[in-house]
C-alpha cells in the first residue's frame, strides 16, 4: 500500500510517497537524505535512532512514517542554529569529549535535550544515568556523556532553548 | 516487514468498522511490540488499524474510588500524572520504569495489557490491584482477563477502552529488569486494598499470576518478613538466556519482599 505522507521536518515541509510499512527512520534517511539519525540495533533498545516528534523523544525505528503524518519532527540536523553555532547540547558534547566513535551520538543528543526539558533544566548525575537507559554507547563512553548533559542543562536554560 | 493496508480511524466506531470482517487485521496502539513483531516477520496482518488518532481513548480520570486510565494513555503520561501519583503512587512508579523514556513516550497502557506479554509490567498492576478492564463491548475483571502466554479474554475486534484501578491502602511494585530491554525478568506487584491483599507476579511465568500463599501471609502481617520463607515452585516458570526457572523462582520472593517494603514506605 502506497501512501502520501507530509510532515514538518526541522522546520521545513517534507512529503513523499511511502509504503505503509516504511519506518520513520527510513523516510528520514532514505527519502529525505537526513542520515544523521542512525539505525543501531533496529530493535528499540539502543536509541541511536531517537528523534523528536511533536517535542517528545521517540525511537524512529519503531514508528511508521505514516504515523508522523502532520507532525513536527526534529532530527540532529535540525538543532544547530548555523554551521558556526551549535546547539548548547552539541557544544557540551564537543567540549566534554562526550563521544568516541560517534555512532550513538545523534540519539544521545536528542534524548539528552528531551531529558533536560522534562526535568526543567535541573538534573543530577543519578537522574542523567537513569534517564539514559534507552541509549546505548558501545565505546563505554557514558562518563563524559553524563558530564556533557549536566553541563548543557544550565547552558540550554540561559540560551532559552 | 510485510506490507499491509494502513488505517487511521478518528473514532472507536471507525476503528471497530475497520477491523470488522478482517480476521487478519491487527489494531495498533503504541506499536512498541507490534512494530518489532512486524519487523521480524513474526506476524503478517492484512490491515493495521492505528488507534493513535482516537482522542477519546486517551486521558486519566480520578474519583473517590480509584483511577480510570484511557487505553491510549502513554506510559509517560501515567508516570507524570499528579492524579495517579496522588491516588496510586505505585502505579505511576511502575509506569515510570517501563522500557526507557522514548518507549514511554509511545507505549500505551491498553496496548500493553491487550498484548499480555509475559514480561510486561502493567499486567502485574492490573491483577495486583484487582482492576477492571472496559472494552468496546463489556467489562472484564482482572482475574478473568489474563488467560495465558500473549492470550487474554479479548475477542476478535474487541478493543480495550479504559482500565479502572481501585485505590489501594498500600501498594508497591518492584522488578528486576533485563539490563538491555528493561523488560521484567521478574516483577511483583503487592497491594492491600479494601478487597484484601493481592500479590501479582509478571516476567516469571508464561502469564502474570497470583501467589496465594504470600497473599494469605501478608493479610495476617503486611511485612516483608512474613513472606521471606515462601517460595514459588520453579516448575513451569520461564527459562531463557537471561535466567533459569530456578533463578526466577528465587527472584519472586526477593522482589515480593522489596515490593512490600516499598508499599510500607
Amino acid at each position: 500500500m502506497t501512501i502520501n505522507v507530509a510532515m514538518t521536518v526541522n522546520g521545513k515541509a517534507a512529503s513523499g510517497k511511502v509504503e505503509a510499512r516504511t519506518l520513520l527512520v527510513q523516510f528520514l534517511r532514505e527519502h529525505l537524505g537526513l542520515t544523521g539519525t542512525h539505525v543501531g540495533c533496529d530493535t528499540s533498545q539502543c536509541g541511536a535512532c531517537v528523534v523528536h516528534l511533536d517535542g517528545k523523544s521517540i525511537k524512529s525505528c519503531t514508528i511508521l512514517a505514516v504515523q508522523a503524518e502532520g507532525g513536527k519532527v526534529t532530527t540532529i540536523e535540525g538543532l544547530a542554529e548555523s554551521a558556526e553555532k551549535l546547539h548548547p547540547m552539541q557544544e557540551a558534547f564537543r567540549e566534554n569529549h562526550a563521544l568516541q566513535c560517534g555512532f550513538c551520538t545523534p540519539g544521545m543528543v536528542m534524548s539528552a535535550i528531551d531529558m533536560v526539558k522534562r526535568h526543567n533544566y535541573q538534573l543530577d548525575e543519578a537522574t542523567v544515568r537513569r534517564e539514559l537507559e534507552g541509549n546505548l554507547c558501545r565505546c563505554t563512553g557514558y562518563h563524559n556523556i553524563v558530564k556533557a548533559i549536566l553541563a548543557a542543562a544550565p547552558a540550554m536554560k540561559s540560551a532559552g532553548v | 516487514m510485510y506490507d499491509f493496508a494502513y488505517h487511521r480511524p478518528k473514532t472507536m466506531a471507525e476503528a471497530t468498522a475497520a477491523l470488522k470482517g478482517k480476521p487478519e487485521a491487527r489494531p495498533m496502539s503504541g506499536g512498541m511490540t507490534l512494530i518489532p513483531t512486524l519487523k521480524q516477520r513474526l506476524a503478517k496482518p492484512s490491515d493495521v488499524v492505528d488507534l493513535n488518532g482516537i482522542k477519546e481513548l486517551a486521558g486519566i480520570k480520578v474519583d473517590g474510588s480509584g483511577v480510570t486510565v484511557g487505553a491510549m494513555t502513554r506510559h509517560a503520561d501515567v508516570a507524570s500524572s499528579a492524579d495517579v501519583k496522588g491516588a496510586i503512587p505505585a502505579l505511576a512508579d511502575l509506569a515510570g520504569h517501563i522500557g526507557d523514556p522514548a518507549v514511554r513516550n509511545r507505549g500505551t497502557m491498553g496496548g500493553s495489557v491487550a498484548n499480555n506479554d509475559p514480561a510486561a509490567d502493567y499486567p502485574a498492576a492490573v491483577l495486583g490491584l484487582d482492576a477492571t478492564v472496559t472494552t468496546t463491548s463489556r467489562t472484564i475483571k482482572a482475574d478473568d482477563f489474563f488467560k495465558g502466554l500473549f492470550e487474554t479474554a479479548l475477542e476478535d475486534g474487541e478493543l480495550i477502552t479504559s482500565i479502572t484501578f481501585p485505590k489501594a491502602e498500600k501498594a508497591g511494585y518492584m522488578k528486576f529488569p533485563n539490563p538491555a530491554s528493561r523488560y521484567a525478568m521478574v516483577g511483583v506487584f503487592v497491594a492491600k486494598t479494601a478487597g484484601g491483599v493481592r500479590v501479582a507476579v509478571t516476567g516469571a511465568g508464561p502469564c502474570v499470576f497470583r501467589v496465594k500463599a504470600m497473599e494469605d501471609a501478608l493479610a495476617r502481617n503486611f511485612s516483608a518478613d512474613a513472606i521471606k520463607d515462601i517460595k514459588v515452585p520453579a516448575d513451569g516458570l520461564n527459562s531463557d538466556i537471561h535466567g533459569s526457572a530456578e533463578y526466577r523462582a528465587h527472584l519472586v520472593t526477593v522482589m515480593a519482599r522489596r515490593a512490600v517494603d516499598q508499599a510500607n514506605k
